[in-house]
């Protein structure tokens, strides 16, 4: 038995302490937008937020996450009241078959904590552990720097902000 | 020549042309000796003495400048020379120190971490005033022979003309027709951070008589062709020893200890000589092999620094890497019966491993982060070598491991190579330690480590660096 801290809330999980983080997720708490991508660690479509920082769910056990606080998606925003990183991916239609993009959002938002006005090579570099085999590549970059300007906005000086518009 | 350089020249004539016999010391010092105290006697030697071996140093250190060239047009260069240029600044592994990440090649700025403080490497472009446009053939050669650049400044050993003083004129001359060629960047040398008596290049001249042996490598009529052009690669251009052999207080290469393993930009270079970590002792079929891809199904993956190199000998003819691999296999010493051995029982015991329950945290960490692919079965570079193999948990040193799972290892675009995730985001340093500690005990029948967690934090700590963002005035030039 082990304490879960999901979104916010604690769950009381029941299972062994190698058991990946995804599994718990998907099967026990049904929070299925990380999506089980390649089980290796290597395509991304599994990522969610644990402390603030991008984390590959299919490869990290219950056992490392003591304590911690994990975000997924779900966690964000919903679909009535999507969070800007949602927002911004709809608004520049940045899914194809959409497999990937709940784990490159998670990614991207990450990213954005940290860092609030990223560069293009930023983008291209905190991403580049997605796999996504469609072609909305392009869309995806400018999906990253439209969610930029939405957390954003408020901070701006006015002159930047229509820029922004 | 300048007229300070006369004068020595001439006070270290009137001492050489003088025979230094004992008779006529004593003959010389007599007339004074009767009227000058004792005490002054000496002073007056101790000071010519300096004076002297001043002037000596001098002399030894003095270089002239060569003549400043017009660059020649980068078409007047024979285009297969410029090939051969290219493959063997490949095998140098120049652009590896001669280039930023992120930045131009071959223009210089990559700071080299001493014991003595940091060396900036050189802008080796074409253009005219930072980088070697100027440069004559003659002065390159001179550069790669004795470490003196074109104005006649002793330059570094980091930049290892201790091994390029091999390197023979054909090959230099082809190494600079393919430099000559390349684009020119203007991009200013950055100073030193040496503090003092390190930031004087007279000291280097000193270091040079002590350290520099020019034409110690010499063919071995005993040995095959092949062994003999892989002895002129390994001891010249391709440098090994400057990475795999540990230094001296002096920062040289210690001929005691070649090949035993060495320090380099916080990753060990391994000892590549008897005294391999690798489980399964190396031969010169899976060297060729790790040097040709990058990787060996018995010894895993080359990472940190070696990976530039072994991206490097992927584009060089494959008969130079054989002969690389053929040299050093030999020089390594057949392995003892009991080591044959031991690598056999691993081999074994990999493919008849049954998996483990995870009864530990280690145990646990290592079920769901590495076994998926480290005990996959599947062989590299899709799969993961079975760490029961990897030279790197059977290192007395931690840092590699350390490195590798903190950072991952990303793929080499365009090529099949390995994968693995990075996993400083979803460990603390306690649980790495746990999990290394695990690795180690389960994997290799070697003591635990000691003083693990500073090297996890040190790890972690030159890993966050070179994740930062650019700097603002980097985003600037963009």
């Amino acid at each position: 038995m082990a304490i879960l801290k999901v979104n916010g809330r604690d769950y009381t999980i029941d299972a062994e302490p190698d058991t990946p983080l995804l599994y718990v997720l998907r099967d026990e708490l049904r929070l299925n937008a990380a999506k089980f991508g390649c089980g290796l660690g290597q395509c991304g479509a599994c990522t969610v937020i644990v402390d603030g920082k991008a984390v590959l769910s299919c490869v990290t056990p219950l056992v490392l996450l003591e304590g911690k606080q994990v975000t997924t998606l779900e966690g964000l925003g919903t679909a009535s009241e999507p969070a800007p990183i949602q927002r911004a991916f709809m608004e520049e239609q940045a899914a194809q078959c959409g497999y990937c993009i709940a784990g490159m959002m998670m990614r991207a938002q990450a990213l954005l904590q940290k860092n609030h006005k990223p560069t293009d090579e930023q983008i291209r570099s905190a991403l580049a552990p997605h796999l996504c085999r469609c072609g909305t590549h392009m869309r995806i970059l400018r999906a990253v720097h439209r969610a930029a300007r939405l957390m954003d906005t408020a901070d701006l000086w006015p002159a930047e902000k229509r820029s922004a518009q | 020549m300048t007229g300070g350089h006369y004068l020595l020249r001439a006070i270290l004539g009137v001492i050489a042309n003088v025979t230094w016999t004992p008779g006529f010391v004593l003959r010389t010092l007599k007339k004074p000796l009767g009227r000058m105290k004792k005490a002054r006697v000496i002073g007056v030697i101790v000071a010519a003495l300096l004076v002297g071996g001043v002037a000596t140093a001098f002399v030894v250190a003095w270089q002239p400048a060569l003549a400043a060239i017009d660059p020649r047009a980068p078409q007047s260069f024979d285009a297969a020379l410029v090939k051969r240029g290219r493959e063997l600044a490949a095998i140098g592994n120049c652009n590896n120190c001669h280039t930023v990440h992120g930045g131009k090649n071959f223009a210089g700025g990559l700071a080299v971490p001493t014991p003595f403080g940091a060396i900036f490497s050189s802008n080796i472009t074409p253009d005219t005033e930072t980088g070697i446009g100027r440069w004559s053939e003659e002065a390159f050669r001179r550069a790669m022979r004795s470490g003196v650049d074109r104005e006649g400044r002793h330059l570094y050993p980091t930049f290892p003309y201790d091994h390029f003083t091999h390197v023979s004129d054909e090959d230099n001359r082809a190494l600079y027709a393919f430099l000559m060629t390349r684009e020119p960047v203007h991009a200013p040398p950055r100073d030193n951070e040496l503090s003092f008596p390190f930031n004087q290049r007279l000291a280097v001249a000193g270091w040079k008589l002590l350290f520099l042996r020019a034409g110690s490598v010499r063919a071995d009529s005993a040995k095959s062709a092949e062994w003999n052009r892989g002895a002129y690669l390994v001891e010249g251009l391709a440098h090994c020893g400057a990475c795999h052999t540990p230094r001296n207080a002096l920062g040289a290469e210690r001929v005691d200890a070649a090949f035993a393993g060495g320090d380099v930009d916080h990753w060990r270079a391994f000892a590549i000589n008897a005294r391999s970590s690798s489980p399964v002792p190396w031969d010169a079929q899976a060297l060729y092999a790790y040097l040709r891809n990058g990787w060996h199904p018995d010894h895993g993956t080359a990472r940190g620094p070696m990976a530039e190199v072994v991206n490097n000998l992927s584009a060089v003819p494959a008969s130079d890497v054989r002969a690389i691999a053929t040299y050093m296999a030999d020089i390594s010493s057949i392995p003892a019966q009991d080591r044959k051995l031991r690598g056999e029982a691993a081999l074994a015991r990999v493919k008849s491993a049954a998996p483990t329950g995870a009864d530990s945290p280690g145990a646990s960490i290592y079920a769901a982060a590495c076994a998926t692919c480290h005990d996959s079965s599947r062989p590299p570079p899709y799969g993961g070598i079975n760490l029961a193999l990897s030279s790197t948990i059977s290192s007395p040193d931690p840092r590699n491991l350390a490195n590798i799972v903190l950072s991952g290892v990303r793929p080499v675009e365009g090529e099949r190579s390995p994968i693995m995730p990075a996993f400083a985001d979803s460990m603390t340093d306690a649980q790495l330690a746990v999990l290394l500690n695990y690795l180690r005990s389960r994997f290799t029948d070697q003591p635990a480590w000691t003083g693990l967690e500073k090297v996890i934090e040190e790890a972690r700590r030159r890993q966050t660096a070179s994740l930062a963002p650019p700097s603002a005035s980097a985003d600037k030039m963009q």
